[in-house]
């Protein structure tokens, strides 16, 4: 993975948002608590709040998706600002037109942020490496690199559901870990916050060799891996990312790592269940689970919109910010003092 | 300045104001607003004191300050509460000190976001110079003349006490 673009200013604030590898926990909780902030934008008639308008934002998605792209949308809109969604897929690309012109292409445009999904791991650095030195990237899930907004509404939701303390938790993260940038931001995002105990749980081919390095337990044993834990994270399969195979066949899968109600009671009485979507029910888990009353996997789409306007809000923020210092410009009144 | 009891003292000032007030404009189930951090400390005190019946709410303007793209946001957001219908309640908007009236600006914005007011009051602890939008005060604890880069600002929660501070 290339280094060369930071992600964070000399002063500590955030200027892309690529992965969540290497942030400093405030910055997590910083995220989370501006999040909760954001999430009492929906109680307003007016649902939106003034802060980013007349800015420009392009959701740039290289690869299909309709809950992260749709939340995107709604979060800058909630924040006052312009989208513009490209489906890569469906336009330059298939005319011949490089990544790179068509960058320069939006750039021309004025455009202030990029929201990036791509299928390859790195684009979303490779990206931001490029882009002209007023615009931000945010990473909207790079290959099985990183999937950076969706691993903190889901620390979002842990922390709505169990308290602040993550110390005290045990999360079982569930399924496909290989091929899922979800379950790699979960992780550091987790390790960064210092839960008590990260297990990942899965079939051996879908579990990568080098998964204890990360920092977590690893369990090949459906049954052992979520016995007395506090949250389940279950992952999508990621057929698409699938090269051969590595699965007997979703009904075996079903057998022996799929989530039912029989399993959940494995779990502490009080367990949380959580995917991040689309869920294939009947492979991953059972509709019972994935309506019941341990659920929040409703809930996690609900607060990506409060977390993505959050992150793009505060990397906005630096930018404003960093304008600022260049100019030399006798120093404004700090927020908050009575004016 | 600096006395313990000095704000006592004009936050009583302003109770005796507001309920005059009150009474003259005919302000039915009225609720009270503070505006974080200074305005919600006085509105807590002004609110006992008026023994008013419904909940007192709090406004972090945070996300409707026309200084974003000169100064980012401020790290500290709380969120906003409000926990009573806007639409037609007489509002009675609360914060320490007012100086350019940008604040307020903000504030009667985002309260527009919540629904639609029959009436907004606003009370504050200090009326200082220095306005730059048409913005005045119905509720008045003290009124003070300051100079270029002379500051007061309300330190508390308990104590509240005024800090004036000059330009170094």
């Amino acid at each position: 993975m290339n280094r060369l673009v930071q992600q964070v200013d000399a002063q500590g604030r955030l200027r892309h948002f690529l992965t969540l590898e290497g942030l400093k926990r405030q910055m997590l909780i910083d995220i989370l608590d501006t999040a909760e902030s954001f999430s009492g934008v929906t109680e307003q008639t007016v649902k939106k709040v003034p802060l980013l308008r007349g800015k420009t934002i392009v959701n740039l998605f290289f690869e299909a998706s309709t809950r992260t792209r749709t939340t995107f949308e709604l979060a800058a809109k909630r924040l006052s600002a312009d989208v513009l969604n490209m489906n890569i897929n469906a336009s330059s690309a298939s005319k011949g037109e490089t990544l790179l012109d068509t960058l320069r292409n939006l750039e021309a445009m004025h455009v202030d942020m990029f929201v990036v999904r791509h299928a390859e791991s790195g684009a979303a650095h490779f990206i931001a490496q490029h882009v002209a030195p007023h615009i931000s990237v945010i990473n909207g899930g790079d290959g099985r690199h990183a999937h950076p907004t969706q691993g903190m509404l889901d620390m979002f939701t842990i922390r709505r559901a169990k308290g602040p303390d993550f110390g005290r938790l045990r999360v079982a993260i569930v399924g496909d870990v290989m091929h899922s940038r979800v379950a790699r931001s979960q992780i550091h995002a987790l390790n960064i916050l210092n839960t008590g105990e990260v297990r990942v749980v899965g079939p051996r081919t879908l579990i990568p060799a080098d998964a204890a390095d990360l920092g977590v337990h690893v369990y090949h044993n459906f049954e052992e891996g979520i016995r007395d834990v506090d949250v389940i994270m279950m992952l999508r399969l990621q057929r698409e990312r699938m090269q051969g195979a590595l699965l007997p066949s979703e009904h075996e899968y079903f057998r022996l790592f799929g989530l039912t109600q029989k399993r959940l009671a494995l779990a502490k009485s009080d367990v949380t269940v959580m995917h991040p979507g689309p869920i294939n029910r009947g492979v991953e888990m059972d509709s019972q689970v994935a309506d019941g009353p341990h659920s929040v996997i409703l809930e996690q789409v609900t607060h990506g919109i409060a977390v993505r306007m959050a992150v793009m809000s505060m990397v906005m923020s630096q930018k404003a910010q960093a304008i600022q210092s260049t100019q030399n410009t006798p120093a404004v009144p700090t927020p908050g003092a009575g004016a | 300045m600096g006395q313990v009891n000095e704000v006592d003292a004009l936050i009583d000032t302003m109770a005796a104001q507001l309920r005059t007030l009150i009474a003259a404009r005919k302000l039915t189930d009225p609720a009270m607003v503070g505006i974080h951090t200074g305005g919600v400390w006085v509105a807590e005190q002004l609110h006992r004191r008026m023994d008013l019946q419904v909940p007192l709410g709090s406004l972090d303007i945070s996300f409707y300050r026309d200084d974003f793209t000169r100064i980012g946001m401020n790290p500290q957001v709380r969120p906003s509460q409000l926990p009573f219908d806007i639409d037609n309640r007489n509002i009675i908007l609360v914060d320490d000190v007012l100086h350019t009236g940008r604040t307020i600006r903000a504030a009667l914005n985002e309260l527009f976001d919540y629904g639609r007011p029959a009436s907004i009051t606003l009370a504050v602890l200090v009326e200082r110079s220095g306005r730059e939008l048409p913005i005045e005060a119905d509720v008045i604890g003290r009124k003070m003349e300051l100079g270029d880069g002379e500051h007061i600002k309300l330190t508390g929660p308990t104590p509240l006490t005024l800090e004036l501070q000059k330009p170094a």
